[in-house]
């Protein structure tokens, strides 16, 4: 068993950042995540060698992530939704040069400079995109302090693993609450730098670049097709979810994150009601576990999917059940959180009541 | 009293025709050859026996395409 | 009395190896660069790259090139490089320069890459005192893009964008950002160059190998500015933007050191 702590979900975040023997963070302060970057200044000294530098912008922080990341190291930043806005262009280049990073999103209310509130709204940016391009991130979505730990070690094991960017998308309630973790022991990890790393030239070898820039179109076609191939591998080896009350399912809630986990509420006061709710939480939105929703749809009488936002997961959901089931929506915007009471009701609505009073 | 002689070789495929070795010649050793090269470049040559080896040209050419040689003849007196 | 020995001086008895005074450096790539003919970015790589071969650290140095005609920079350098994002050079080199201390790491930028969109992480690098150099091109315009104004370009200067010349109560001042960055204390040296001239060529060697060796004792931010041409986009033939450079150029951008640490 590993090190047992009350933490908060940003400071859970950045413990594990220096336990999973991340070399170098580049942050510049945001609510609600400041904790972070606070955090790691002070006990990354204490603990490990890993460089903390307050950057000037989160342009200048995603930047120094791609030129850390491209000499091989572990490397990390966080923000919320207006700073990460300010870092598509640089995810764009990462992902684009094939450079391993990871970057948390602890998602706040917009548009714009929005509220400080909890949301889900970068629910798209995160997963179609967000950047110039066609790329993808590999996203997982924490519901838990717990999962906030864990999926930074995941987070890291996967953009090794693919050369690729990861991001943890949590919002601004899964970072500030405290909650029991238990904490994985510091990672010996191998100090050798990868051959694609920009290290200095290794005697008897050729130079090393990292470009994002292939002027010739059937150069850059044929990158995008490796970028494809390593999508389409992603998609059939890394889908993670998690379903709950399945087997006797009529009905599913369906949200990621802290959506799921307020719908985890609201389908024990269904069930208490009889009505026979179930749950799928994707865990990874990208890639999407677009089969899990597909296979059990021919059973499911309806799906109502949850969000933080107006609606955004909502179109993978309809794309997953491919007109086989009916799909409602349940969201709360701009950084109110639904009560497990509104849902049952709006379920009650679309359901129960065939949505006369919707 | 020494006497430099020198030698240049000028890699004329490289070359884009700038002239600015030419300029840069204290001795007008250089000057555009009537040909182009490859790139369709008229290319820099050499034109008189008088090269000292000074390297002015090597040094100001943008595209690194001169090579320089410079003998130092002792006069024994 | 003893006969002297004639020696005839011909080709092959003065192309020998010992007597050789200059060849191009093996840390360029021996292809064509693509730069317009008599452009300085070629000059520039060249003699930057003799440094870095005389002072034997091709192994030991890591570049960032920009966005901006200079973008294959690591097409000619052979040295282990990263492509940045337009502006975002100063960025990158500090995520390099933080996590491999040990290394030489440079930036090679243009004007619009450097101080114009790139201003911010160029200023913060500097100010943060970060150990590497940055080799900045001032051409006085947007090269790539061909022609637009720079925010170095002139006074009254013709570009794409300005074609009226430049009007500061339109377009701004052109902006000296190396006077700029030598106020800061972060930044150790900083020296505006130009290779217009072999005098000037040579001088500007001088000057990048004192930032490296500077570099090496950790003494912080070394900018060198070259005060370079676009023959292409000034409508010139390479000489006369040479003679640009000398009568209108180096009037506004005078060349010298405004910066040097002590005792070095
Ligand atoms: C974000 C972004 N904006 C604009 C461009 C287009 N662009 C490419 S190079 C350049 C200007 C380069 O000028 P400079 O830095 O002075 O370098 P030079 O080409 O003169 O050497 C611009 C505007 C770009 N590539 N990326
Ligand atoms: S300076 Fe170089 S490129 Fe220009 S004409 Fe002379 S040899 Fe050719
Ligand atoms: S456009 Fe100007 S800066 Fe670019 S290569 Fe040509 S001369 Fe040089």
């Amino acid at each position: 068993m590993g090190e047992i702590r009350l933490m908060k979900g940003n400071e859970a975040l950045a413990e594990a950042m220096i336990r999973a023997g991340c070399d170098a963070y580049f942050g510049y302060p945001i609510t609600p995540q400041s904790e972070v970057i606070e955090y790691l200044s002070r006990e990354a000294p204490k603990k490990s060698k890993m460089v903390v530098l307050q950057a000037e912008s989160e342009l200048g922080a995603i930047n120094m992530i791609y030129g850390a990341a491209g000499c091989g190291k572990r490397v990390m930043t966080t923000s919320s939704s207006p700073g990460i806005s300010l870092m598509q262009e640089g995810l764009s280049y990462i992902a684009s040069a094939q450079l391993p990073c990871l970057v948390a999103n602890i998602n706040r209310g917009g548009p714009g400079l929005g509220t400080i509130q909890p949301s889900q709204s970068d629910y798209m940016q995160a997963v179609k995109g967000g950047g110039h391009g066609d790329y993808h991130l590999i996203v997982l979505a924490p519901y838990s302090v717990q999962e906030m730990v864990d999926f930074v070690k995941i987070g890291f094991e996967l953009a090794e693993k693919y050369r690729n960017p990861v991001m943890i998308l949590a919002d601004g309630a899964i970072g500030q609450m405290m909650e029991k973790v238990e904490l994985f022991d510091f990672i010996e990890r191998n100090q050798e730098a990868p051959e694609w790393a920009t290290v200095g030239r290794r005697p008897g070898k050729d130079r090393v670049f990292i470009t994002s820039l292939f002027i010739q179109p059937e150069k850059m076609e044929e990158v995008n097709k490796i970028l494809q191939a390593k999508y389409r591998e992603v998609e059939k080896k890394e889908v993670r979810y998690q379903q709950l009350n399945i087997e006797d399912a009529e009905y599913l809630l369906t949200g990621y994150g802290l959506g799921a986990r307020i719908c985890m509420k609201a389908m024990e006061i269904g069930r208490e009601k009889g009505y026979k709710i179930g749950l799928i939480r994707p865990i990874t939105l990208y890639p999407f576990p677009y089969n899990v929703y597909n296979e059990l749809a021919p059973k499911i009488k309806g799906i109502l999917d949850v969000e933080m936002n107006a609606g955004q997961m909502l179109e993978d959901v309809k794309l997953a059940v491919d007109g086989k089931t009916t799909v409602k929506f349940y969201g709360r915007m701009g950084g109110m959180i639904p009560t497990p009471e509104e849902i049952i009701e709006s379920f009650e609505n679309h359901f129960i009541y065939g949505g006369k009073n919707v | 009293m020494a006497k430099a002689v020198g030698e240049v070789i000028i890699d004329i495929e490289k070359c884009k025709g700038c002239e600015l070795c030419i300029e840069a010649c204290p001795e007008d050793t250089l000057a555009l050859a009537n040909a182009i090269n490859k790139k369709g470049y008229r290319y820099a040559e050499v034109v008189a026996n008088n090269c000292t080896g000074c390297a002015n040209c090597a040094i100001i050419c943008p595209d690194a395409c001169i090579t320089v040689y410079r003998l130092i003849m002792k006069k024994i007196a | 009395m003893s006969e002297i020995p004639t020696i005839e001086i011909n080709k092959e008895t003065i192309i020998k190896p010992e007597n050789l005074v200059y060849k191009p450096p093996k840390t360029l790539f021996d292809t064509p660069m693509h730069y317009c003919p008599g452009c300085g970015h070629s000059t520039v790589h060249k003699i930057f790259m003799e440094v870095v071969e005389e002072m034997g650290i091709e192994n030991d140095i890591i570049g960032v090139a920009p966005v901006g005609c200079s973008v294959f920079a690591y097409y000619y350098m052979n040295v282990d490089m990263q492509e940045a994002a337009h502006g975002r050079a100063c960025a990158v080199a500090t995520g390099i320069k933080r996590v491999l201390p040990d290394k030489f790491v440079f930036t090679y930028q243009g004007d619009g890459d450097f101080a114009a969109i790139g201003t911010a992480e160029s200023i913060h690098a500097a100010n943060r005192g970060e150990n590497f150099l940055v080799i900045f091109i001032n051409n006085a315009v947007y090269g790539m893009t061909s022609g637009q104004m720079a925010p170095t370009t002139l006074y009254d200067m013709v570009s794409t964008t300005t074609p009226y010349g430049r009007d500061p109560k339109i377009h701004g001042h052109p902006f000296k950002i190396t006077d700029l960055i030598a106020q800061l204390p972060g930044a150790v040296y900083v020296t505006r160059q130009s290779v217009h001239t072999t005098a000037n060529v040579r001088k500007a060697k001088k000057a990048l190998r004192k930032a490296l060796e500077i570099q090496k004792l950790n003494l912080g931010f070394q900018l060198v500015e070259i005060v370079s041409n676009c023959p292409s986009n000034w409508r010139m033939t390479p000489l006369e933007s040479l003679k640009f450079i000398e009568e209108q150029m180096l009037p506004f951008y005078p060349l010298g050191d405004l910066k040097v640490p002590e005792g070095i």
